[in-house]
């Protein structure tokens, strides 16, 4: 229902013809005749739409950034103003394509970073591929940003990159999690119908094998489609089989009506470990005492022990930063959206020559740098053009009025420190 | 023993279904206007609900004795100020102006509220369930379904019983006559949009309660509606909740098979009845 299309109208039609008219005048004037050359960086985020949640600390993220670059970036002896650019993607893949596009031809940006899911990296580092942009995504599995994008292991792409975690990070720390709490290990396994549900659920590529493996028994009544109302099908299956434990990536109005759902039926899990629904504390707050004790993965959290290598700043500081500007609590793409620019700043501090696309994606991919999320390295990922940073798993626990994130299991990335333990539900 | 509680719970959710469909059953029974904001209006509502009970620390069903008054009003508001304008042989403008509609509600939802997911706190109710004979039925459902018998019913009186309902029937056969006889047609029609949006509060009060609530989720739910209007047949209310639960059981009893089949059920259901009777089950407009 929420579809845009930009159609033509006046208003378009005369700014592209001004454009073009005065595009001659404009010429004369490019940067390789200025005093100082700017570097434009182009930057597509989920500003409106269902995925707004992703894009809430940007405003504070950019200022700060704005703020650290406002001397310029350093290449090749000569000073380097920076622009960035920002582009709403309206939470729609076809608008993040075509605000990339954009970006790349009209703006004629010299680099392009995305975040929030694949619905928005994707169609962003697609066009940036086809243009040969050099181009720096975040916040999406790993999987379904290289496989969602058709890419080939060991092909890989020319000039997109990828800094995030994958699936079996996110087993890896779910597992790590369960198996010190001491419960039946049969799972339920919440799984809608869309990108995210189908790649957890897949027979092969999903959780149900690497569970096995490791003496889980997997139940997974089948796809919901997202949105539902009534839950009440899939808490039988999991009464039924004695589910002590559920998981699953589940949007927050699905999670919710599960969760109101199964205390009605009486289901009661010990543990409910659900990726994405659980991300926000506005989401856990919105569950009120219901939310208290639910676990999700942690890819960053204030507790993290990585600063920033462009102002310096702790996970603490920036965390709490937005904190206090906002009123708000802090949440976890801060740290990832943050982390674009330290990775963008450091290529360009690197590259050979900052008008030659082909340069900067060499600096992009040669990058070894300690970020605010962890040490980003292409050149240790599980397949090109990707790269991991450290997952831990969190439980949220009630502390007075508020929520906090407790980081309760850390086998897949000790130099993370635990901050809690976990506790059983019900 | 699953199959019934499938059929069981199937039955309480065409309740839920019937209060989004009862607005707008409504409203096209009585100007032919199909109001694709339907949905986003629901939302509208929630997030009313969300800002008296934060506000007044009310119960999300005590907030209705301030929601429904204050969608009525919005509701005779929007019809008189804007819908009443689009009105008229053609059916397309008011279809494209809902449509604006939506978007502009959804994005001044997102601006005011941000997009965090918001639930109603409506405390020990939203986990209260009570036993029978092995079938286990959530209070809220129940309640649910028992508010949309009773919301059916009450507009069931206004049309049938009222001097209201019968200026309501009256533009509805034919605007022009009815304009004759002395009714003024825009305020009628004001007055029709004002029940069907304190309708819509209803729901939206509800649907906050059962679940969480961003400005996006609007859409998905007015199909369930439409559905519910075309299965029980157009400008027939009690229709509209036999169509809500027949929607609801054909959902559950989907899931039941299989989680994936809920909705297609429920949509294999639709074009069933909708080829075997166009009309849908028990139509009181033809055509």
């Amino acid at each position: 229902m929420s579809k845009l299309k930009i159609k033509p109208n006046r208003r378009n039609f005369l700014t592209g013809a001004a454009a073009v008219i005065a595009s001659p005048a404009l010429l004369s004037a490019t940067r390789a005749y200025a005093a100082t050359p700017t570097l434009r960086v182009g930057y597509v985020t989920p500003t409106t739409g269902p995925l707004a949640g992703f894009a809430e600390a940007d405003e504070y993220i950019l200022s700060g950034i704005k703020e650290a670059l406002s001397g310029g970036i350093e290449n090749n002896g000569k000073n380097w103003a920076v622009e960035i650019i920002v582009r709403d993607s309206q939470s729609n893949p076809n608008r993040a394509a075509e605000v990339a596009a954009d970006l790349i031809l009209g703006d004629e940006v010299d680099i392009i970073v995305s975040a929030a899911t694949p619905d928005t990296i994707n169609p962003v580092a697609d066009q940036a591929e086809v243009n040969e942009v050099p181009c720096v995504t975040s916040v999406a599995p790993w999987q379904a940003y290289f496989f969602g994008r058709n890419g080939v292991p060991g092909e890989g792409f020319s000039s997109t990159y990828h800094f995030f975690w994958g699936l079996e990070d996110v087993l890896g720390a779910f597992m790590d999690m369960w198996g010190s709490a001491g419960v039946t290990k049969t799972v339920g396994g919440l799984f809608p119908n869309d990108a995210d549900g189908n790649a957890w659920g897949d027979p092969e590529k999903g959780l149900a094998k690497p569970l096995a493996a490791n003496g889980y028994e997997l139940i997974d009544p089948g796809r919901y489609q997202p949105l539902t109302d009534d839950f009440s099908n899939i808490i039988a299956a999991f009464k039924t089989s004695g589910c002590e434990i559920v998981t699953g990536a589940v949007i927050p109005p699905d999670f919710a009506t599960f969760w109101a759902q199964a205390a009605q039926q009486g289901f009661d899990p010990k543990i409910v470990t659900v990726g994405k629904a659980l991300l926000f504390p506005s989401v856990v707050e919105s569950l009120g005492d219901r939310g208290d004790g639910l676990s999700s993965e942690v890819w960053w959290s204030p507790h993290h022990p990585f600063s920033s290598s462009l102002t310096g700043a702790s996970s603490n500081e920036l965390a709490n930063g937005y904190s206090a500007s906002s009123g708000r609590p802090w949440t976890q793409p801060i740290g990832f959206v943050h982390a674009l620019f330290e990775v963008v700043a450091n290529a360009a501090a690197r590259a050979d020559d900052l008008d030659d696309p082909a340069a900067i994606t060499a600096a992009v991919a040669n990058t070894n740098l300690d970020t605010i999320v962890g040490n980003v390295n292409w050149a240790n990922g599980p397949v090109k053009n990707v790269c991991k940073t450290p997952l831990v798993a969190g439980q949220w626990q009630k502390e007075g009025d508020s929520f906090d994130l407790k980081i309760v299991a850390n086998a897949e990335a000790p130099n993370i420190a635990t901050t809690g333990e976990l506790k059983l539900l019900g | 023993m699953d199959w019934l509680n499938a059929i069981l719970q199937g039955t309480l959710l065409g309740g839920l279904y019937a209060l989004f469909a009862a607005g707008l059953s409504l409203i096209f029974g009585v100007m032919r206007l199909v109001n694709i904001a339907h949905g986003d209006l629901i939302v509208l509502a929630a997030y009313l609900g969300l800002t008296v009970t934060v506000g007044t620390g009310l119960h999300p069903l005590l907030a209705l004795i301030l929601v429904v008054p204050a969608m009525g009003l919005i509701g005779y508001g929007l019809q008189r100020g804007l819908l009443n304008q689009t009105i008229g042989q053609d059916i397309l403008p008011p279809l494209l102006v809902t449509f604006g509609l939506s978007v502009i509600l959804q994005n001044t939802l997102l601006e005011a509220y941000t997009a965090d997911p918001q639930k109603l706190d409506a405390g020990a109710l939203e986990t209260a369930s009570v036993s029978l004979g092995g079938l286990t039925m959530g209070i809220l459902p129940l309640l649910t379904f028992l508010i949309a018998i009773g919301v059916i019913w009450g507009l069931q009186w206004i049309f049938y019983r009222t001097a209201l309902g019968r200026a309501f029937r009256a533009v509805s056969d034919n605007q022009e006559i009815a304009q004759l006889m002395g009714l003024n047609r825009r305020h009628i029609f004001g007055l029709a949009m004002a029940l069907a949006l304190a309708v819509t509060a209803v729901a939206g009060i509800l649907l906050g309660i059962r679940t969480s609530f961003d400005p996006s989720v609007g859409g998905a739910r007015l199909i369930f509606g439409f559905e519910a209007v075309i299965i029980g047949g157009l400008g027939n209310l009690w229709g509209t909740l036999a169509g809500g639960v027949i929607l609801g059981v054909a959902q559950t009893v989907g899931a039941k098979i299989d989680p994936g089949w809920q909705l297609l059920a429920g949509h294999l259901a639709f074009l069933v009845i909708l080829a075997v009777r166009p009309n849908g089950l028990f139509p009181r407009i033809s055509g």
